[in-house]
């Protein structure tokens, strides 16, 4: 099976997150930042996808210089090859052009031999916005497949169990296919030494807009959908009274309720 | 007066909370048209009217409900056509988004998610968010498309305006590329007796210091009328569902009481819950971060202060 995941480089959210002055995007550039925690969960899906019926999992990713170290990690937990797909037009990207540019590099990784599977994480821990994945079914013409909990594939048929809002659904589709995946579908492991040494050798392919047949009125800021018009540091929440409990601290919460008329 | 459509959130025609917010939020932009997907239409539109649906689209199940996300927004695309409306609101659950996202590659539009106010500011549609762990707020505005706007559960109070609620039957093409993914079983959640979590106005959480026991979180929860929710440390140790998990991996909530029992605070949790109005904190630990943000905190064993605050509540 070839398996492409997509996987984001974000900011670490142990540390302050915030944005560049001037416009309102996401500042990547002097913010430590990571393999999103959400996408492990998807590289370990193609993984033991890979482990139990053989084939290459290429690990691609859209953004600036550093979102390469995405790529790395994800070699070094055990991807076998990377996608970086590269731009400065791509600056303010939204989420459609986002989708736009990973359905190109798909299609352009699928020039060599087709993909079986796009995996993603079910939301990036710093837009959140859980809509990639579907945007990329929608360009890709593929099953949409996605928020699985429990993933199988067998027959050349993925399914997956979905904790939906209202119900647990059991979801089917014939691949090729695009499927999500939560942190409660696995364990991801742990980048081994021997797996550290090894991604160096791996190979990382890097991509312009023009490599991928977009041009630069598709993405980045002039190509997005939406505009910021401000954004607003809200005041950090300020402490309030904390008691220690001396045989009435239940009490005082009581009674805290009661004058907030929560009770 | 333009239209603006909102997907109905429902289940078999009970329809949740978010749908009132929602016909209120569209009521600001123009005349608020319902779309009703699938079974249970008759219990539906009584409420639908009574918070100011003016038309009800309605589109029975069949290939769009046995499919997964991509009919629906095949079925909104049509109607988008059909009525070129101001904006298109949505629940923003899982199945929201997406069906939100689909529906704006495929008609060329931008999109909001996770919208907690939509305003009309000088005749064009401003959306405000609360991002990085509610650490900022985004107003933002779609500029090309029709804005597909999806938005968070108590972001605003439903407000009882009466709508004409007309009815119009539509008849959907589904395509075959639609029906690729299917919905093969389905198991609604067993109902807790309690309001749903990302819903609900109070929410009592409970954390690693329950040891497993959610007894005290649950008896504070009932008497408040309030849901129950589990920190991720809860949740992974198997002591309550994934469903109730707040925080970066699982819900994010905003409800006016917060309350985090045996919860340490840590920035995954936080992110779940950072803008909720108020909240309580209960834990042995005084140097837990969980206090930084309380707005009343108890240094102590929740075993002992959950039990003593609900005994005093029930009493009055």
């Amino acid at each position: 099976m070839k398996i492409v995941v997509c996987v984001k480089h974000v900011p670490d959210s142990q540390e302050e997150r915030r944005f560049t002055p001037g416009d309102s995007t996401t500042d990547r550039a002097d913010v430590p930042g990571l393999l999103s925690e959400l996408d492990e969960y998807a590289v370990e899906a193609a993984l033991k996808l890979k482990e139990s019926g053989g084939g290459e999992v290429i690990v691609l990713t859209m953004g600036p210089e550093g979102a390469v170290e995405a790529v790395r990690k994800a070699l070094q937990i055990g991807a076998d090859s990377g996608v970086h797909v590269q731009d400065g037009t791509l600056r303010g990207s939204d989420a459609p052009a986002t989708s736009l540019v990973l359905a190109e590099a798909i299609r352009k990784i699928a020039e060599d031999g087709e993909v079986d599977l796009v995996l993603a994480g079910m939301a990036s821990t710093d837009g959140g916005m859980s809509v990639v994945p579907a945007m990329l079914a929608e360009r890709l013409n593929l099953p949409q497949v996605t928020f699985a909990s429990e993933l199988s594939v067998d027959g050349g048929v993925a399914r997956i169990r979905r904790d939906g809002d209202l119900a647990t659904e059991t979801i089917e589709a014939r691949l090729p296919a695009v499927v999500s995946v939560t942190d409660q579908i696995n364990e991801p492991r742990y980048p081994s030494f021997k797996g550290i040494m090894a991604a160096k050798k791996k190979p990382v392919r890097t991509w312009g807009l023009g490599d991928l047949g977009l041009d630069a009125g598709q993405a980045g800021s002039a190509g997005s959908w939406t505009r910021v018009e401000s954004v607003t540091a809200r005041p950090p929440r300020e402490k309030g009274e904390v008691v220690t409990d001396e045989g009435d601290g239940g009490l005082r919460f009581a009674d805290f309720l009661t004058a907030r008329k929560f009770a | 007066m333009t239209e603006v459509l909102v997907l109905v959130d429902h289940l078999d025609g009970a329809v949740r909370k978010t749908t009132h917010e929602l016909l209120t939020i569209a009521r600001r932009i123009g005349a608020p048209s319902a779309v009703f997907i699938g079974e249970g239409l008759e219990q539906a539109t009584g409420t639908l009217a009574e918070h100011g649906a003016e038309k009800i689209y309605a589109i029975p199940s069949g290939d769009v409900t046995d499919y997964l996300v991509a009919p629906k927004a095949e079925a909104l695309a049509q109607i988008i056509e059909r009525t070129g409306p101001a904006a298109v609101l949505l629940p923003s659950s899982f199945e929201g988004k997406e069906i939100a996202a689909r529906l704006a590659v495929k008609t060329g539009s931008g999109l909001v998610t996770d919208a907690v106010d939509v305003a009309v500011e000088e005749g064009r549609i401003i959306t405000t968010q609360a991002v990085f762990a509610g650490s900022y707020t985004v107003r933002a505005a779609v500029t090309h498309g029709t804005p597909i706007i999806a938005v968070k559960p108590n972001s605003t109070a439903p407000q009882p305006v009466t709508g004409a609620a007309e009815l119009v039957e539509v008849r959907v093409e589904v395509s075959e590329a639609a029906k690729a993914a299917r919905i093969v079983d389905s198991k609604p959640r067993e109902k807790t007796g309690r309001p749903e979590l990302t819903e609900a106005a109070i929410v009592v959480a409970g954390g690693r210091g329950t040891n497993g026991d959610f007894g005290p979180v649950e008896e504070l929860a009932d008497l408040l009328g309030a849901a129950v929710g589990a920190s991720r440390a809860a949740v992974d140790a198997g002591w309550y569902p994934h469903q109730f998990q707040i925080g970066q991996t699982g819900k994010t909530v905003s409800p006016q009481l917060y309350v985090a029992a045996g919860i340490s605070g840590a920035i995954q949790h936080r992110a779940g819950m950072q803008t909720s109005k108020t909240v309580v904190a209960v834990n042995k630990d005084p140097d837990a971060p969980i206090f930084e943000l309380a707005d009343f905190g108890v240094v102590g064993d929740l075993f002992t202060v959950l039990p003593q605050a609900a005994q005093k509540l029930a009493r009055s």
